[in-house]
């Protein structure tokens, strides 16, 4: 089996894998990361979103050897020093969550959107369109769009 | 008042794992030794087997042991059950088919469960699952609701002639027939209440284990109802004695129904542990959620509503078949009869109803309880026939209901519910206000300026919620009993856990059963936790569905709470060497009256553990206190929902510009969870009206919208942000006066799209999913007149 080397939320790890092996079967399986979820085998849902490279991506469709070498942050990640990024502040805060199911690939979309939107208007709108990629079955999405809006000020 | 008791906006507890990536869900569950089940499952709708061939799979890599149907029956396993029994008009009781966990000579649906491979790796098992040869001989099949009687239809269960499970009625039909031959006026509708498939975003799991030295089992299971899971696999299935079985159902991610029922995958896992002597895991991907969870809703309906000159409603007639699927679920049978006839009242003073439902088995999944589960056909039935009915009368949809509205209460409705308690014209005239009615016409114009055609619906809902009292549920058919228990342990620090047989899977429990907490004893919230999910730790529950939480859940800690306290006052009495009577108990103080002694609540539940200052033969150390709550009615959450909608003449594409909701749900323990559950509902239900629907091929019996690819989940730009609004008469049967919030926007949603879709497009009816294609094709066959208008 070939291995794999990769930072995942800063620290170095390295496995031996199956070709087949999947970004998201890598984190939950091997290094037992069991926030990134798995909610469906189309690459609709979105419930799979990490960062690779700063860049929102579907764990779900991404080989874990295509991710050699690269700089992975998951959910488990987002957090610095036990403080909350401000995107988990403002999903709490405006209730953008209900099973959790959804939630870490819904903030790993978010704060991506928001970070490439810096500078730009993330009106409404833009924000819905936005998650067009991400699906959550519980909120009708009414609070999530909010704790966005909300969570781009402060990260302006 | 506590700072976080009732009516406080307090931002959930359980959301701090959530949005760290720290929940528990059972599929992040991994035991020792434990191997992974796939399932073979059958590509035909209906086909005879005649054998099953599964020695190459045997033989391959990581594979630990195959099973089959006769495997099942060699250990004397059972069948899942339906518990709800509905007798028919002539009095026979419904006839069901056996729902064996593996199949036994036939197969009956796509994705019926045929055989299970169990191995070392997932993907070992996935791949062995290839290699098991099953002999089919394909047979006819039958998919659509309409045709599952039809002279011809294949025979799915012997035991069901024609394919029909029961003929039912409720209602008086001499009298409705009496007023429909004096109506001065008859509304017609035939309506088809779309099959829906329900989604959660997790997808159901499962991992069975078996301990030899207790002989005893464990099932982590993704389950809305853990006790009754255990009760049924104990009593019915026969896997394991009640106290030989622990099911533990941890963070859930959804349920909507769907994950109320005992299906075969988390019954084979458990009874496969034992098997193979290691714990046995199963996680369904979502293609097998689409083919095998139970699906939602599938009437076809023709409804008729008679009136007078005055335009009053003198009497319903409706005669529905419902779609079982290949098997009888676990509460399917409950659905289209005492969920839905029952709720054909709506809000209006209707004298007379009567409802017929025949409930038929096809070739398709189980059909069962989806959010709101028989009400929101019941409301799509009474609020399109009002919303047509008044446009025929050129009366307006506000003034035609206000006119038959249920204005008196306890009001006795001719289909079993006595309603106690509300006020539709209050939530009517909020509802009107939030929507700007009298600015409509207005922004009508303003869209035809645009090219565009605008229109308003309303749904003024009702539903029936709690499902309870016991007795009265026990006389219409239900094999349990529909009440709720609850254990408060006080610990000697003051801190609180309470233990709930209700089961959260996103509706905040772990908040809202603590600010009860907080409210009652004065106590920080964050002072309470809240321990659900695991019959081990639980004394027994009946789950969570049906909005039962609050007024069901709730009422039992509630009243658990009120031992609590009871028991504290005779604590403190002693303590402060005082008369019972004296001691008065307020924002967390016990005090004696005319005195300025006092004592913190925390104190009291410390002299309760020490027992140094009362006589222990009269009061038992400790302050623990469990209790059984059973209501005394059902509860009546309703409100007025009103849709406006845009659509592009030129593609069909709807848009949904505003949204009110005005909803009565009683007392609110926590209005931001309130307001959560009310978006959810309305998304689910504008996705049945707007963009989801279930197919199966027709001929084939093949589900055609087996994948997000072909089913269309509501994103988050086909939804639009809502506008919500609240009235509030207290419900007189529990001691909250809470009502319930969960399904009414899913019960709401339906008809208020469509009444405002045929609204903007003149035409009398248009079906679900109401998609642009839908849309347009009508835009086109009406083209003249809509021109003309």
């Amino acid at each position: 089996m070939p291995t794999v080397s990769m930072t995942v939320n800063g620290r170095e790890v390295s496995a031996d894998v199956e070709g087949r092996t999947l970004l998201v079967e890598f984190l939950r399986d091997e290094l037992g990361l069991t926030g990134t979820h798995v909610g469906c085998d189309t690459s609709q849902c979105g419930a799979c979103v990490v960062h690779v490279d700063g860049r929102a991506v579907k764990s779900c469709t991404t080989l874990a050897l295509q991710c050699e070498g690269a700089d992975v942050t998951t959910i488990e990640g987002v957090a610095t020093n036990g403080a909350l990024h401000p995107m988990q502040e403002a999903f709490r805060e405006h209730h953008g969550l209900q099973c959790g199911f959804c939630t870490p690939g819904m903030i790993m979309t978010a704060i991506d959107m928001v970070e490439r939107h810096k500078g730009g208007t993330l009106d409404e709108a833009t924000i819905r369109e936005e998650l067009e990629g991400n699906i959550c079955r519980c909120t009708g999405y009414h609070n999530i769009v909010k704790a966005i809006q909300s969570a781009a000020e402060k990260m302006a | 008042m506590s700072e976080t008791g009732i009516g406080k906006r307090l931002p959930r507890m359980e959301d701090h794992r959530f949005i760290t990536g720290k929940g528990r869900y059972t599929d992040d569950i991994n035991l020792p030794r434990q191997t992974y089940a796939a399932f073979v499952r059958s590509p035909h709708a209906h086909a005879t087997i005649n054998g099953i061939d599964t020695s190459q799979a045997e033989g391959a890599p990581g594979v630990v042991a195959v099973l089959t149907g006769e495997d099942v029956a060699a250990d004397g396993i059972g069948g899942l059950i339906c518990g709800w029994m509905i007798h028919s008009k002539d009095g026979s009781p419904m006839k069901a088919g056996p729902h064996p966990i593996l199949a036994q000579g036939k197969v009956r649906y796509v994705g019926d469960h045929v055989a299970v491979v169990i191995a070392e790796t997932k993907a070992e098992a996935q791949a062995a699952a290839e290699l098991v040869e099953v002999d089919y001989d394909p047979l006819p099949a039958v998919a659509e609701t309409a045709k599952a009687s039809a002279d011809g239809a294949p025979q799915i269960h012997d035991e069901a002639p024609d394919n029909t499970v029961f003929e039912w009625s409720l209602g008086d039909e001499a009298a409705v027939t009496e007023a429909f031959d004096k109506a001065s006026h008859v509304t017609t509708l035939e309506l088809v209440n779309n099959r829906l498939i329900p989604n959660a975003m997790e997808p159901r799991a499962a991992i069975g284990d078996y301990d030899s030295g207790s002989d005893s089992f464990t099932l982590y299971t993704t389950s809305q109802n853990p006790h009754v899971a255990r009760l049924v696999l104990s009593a019915f299935v026969g896997i394991a004695p009640e106290h030989k079985l622990r099911v533990i159902a941890p963070d859930v991610g959804g349920g909507f129904g769907s994950k109320i029922f005992i299906y075969a995958e988390e019954t084979v896992c458990v009874w496969a542990a034992k098997r193979v002597g290691r714990p046995v895991k199963w996680t369904g991907d979502r293609s097998e959620a689409f083919l095998a969870d139970a699906h939602g809703r599938d009437h076809v309906t023709h409804a008729e509503l008679a009136t007078d000159g005055d335009g009053r409603i003198t009497g319903m007639r409706v005669k529905t078949i419902a779609n079982m699927g290949a098997y009888l679920s676990t509460f399917a049978s409950s659905v289209p009869t005492y969920l839905y006839a029952t709720l054909l009242s709506g809000q209006y003073d209707i004298p007379a109803i009567y409802c017929e439902v025949d409930a038929v088995y096809t070739n398709t999944a189980p059909v069962d309880a989806y959010r709101g589960a028989g009400r929101p056909e019941a409301t799509y039935v009474v609020e399109r026939l009002v919303e047509t009915a008044a446009r025929e009368l050129n009366l307006s949809p506000a003034e035609f209901r206000r006119r038959n509205f249920i204005t008196e209460f306890p009001h006795q409705t001719p289909v079993i519910m006595a309603y106690d308690a509300g006020d539709y014209g209050a939530s009517l005239d909020k509802a009107l206000e939030l929507v700007d009615y009298d600015g409509f016409e207005q922004r009508r114009q303003e869209s035809e300026r645009n090219g565009k055609l605008r229109g308003l619906g309303f749904s003024n809902y009702i539903e029936a919620c709690g499902i309870a009292p016991s007795q009265a549920v026990g006389s219409l058919g239900a094999g349990v009993g529909l009440w709720e228990s609850a254990e408060v342990r006080v610990n000697p620090t003051g801190n609180v856990e309470v233990l709930t047989g209700s089961h959260s899977h996103g509706q905040g429990h772990e908040t809202t059963f603590a600010q009860l907490v907080s409210d009652r004893l004065g106590i920080p919230a964050d002072q309470v936790s809240v321990v659900h999910g695991d019959t081990d730790k639980v004394q027994f529950g009946m789950g969570t569905y049906g909005s039962r939480s609050g007024a069901v859940g709730m009422s039992a800690i509630f009243k658990a709470l009120d031992k609590v306290e009871a028991k504290a006052r005779k604590v403190a009495a002693h303590v402060m060497e005082a008369s019972e009577s004296d001691i008065e108990f307020k924002d967390g103080q016990f005090s004696v009256k005319g005195t300025d002694k006092k004592m913190a609540f925390g104190e009291v539940a410390l002299a309760a553990y020490v027992a140094h200052k009362f006589p222990t033969d009269e009061i038992e150390p400790g302050l623990k206190e469990g209790a059984f709550y059973d209501p005394k009615n059902f509860t009546f959450p309703a409100g007025c929902h009103i849709c406006e909608v845009e659509i592009d003449a030129d593609t069909g594409v709807t848009r949904i510009v505003n949204w009110v909701a005005v909803d009565d749900f009683g007392t609110i323990i926590n209005p931001m969870i309130v307001e959560g559950q009310v978006h959810g509902g309305i998304a689910q239900g504008v996705g049945q009206a707007l963009t989801e629907g279930c197919r199966y091929d027709a001929e084939s019996g093949q589900l055609v919208t087996g994948s997000y690819m072909d089913y269309c989940m509501p994103r988050a730009d086909d939804l639009p942000s809502f506008n919500l609004g609240f009235t509030e008469t207290a419900c007189p049967s529990n001691p909250l006066g809470m009502k319930g919030c969960g399904e009414a926007g899913a019960i709401a949603a339906p008809a208020a799209v469509i009444n405002a879709l045929t609204d903007a497009l003149g035409v009398k009816d248009i079906p679900m999913p109401a998609t642009s294609e839908v849309v347009w094709r009508i835009i086109q066959e009406n083209k003249p007149r809509v021109a003309a208008e």
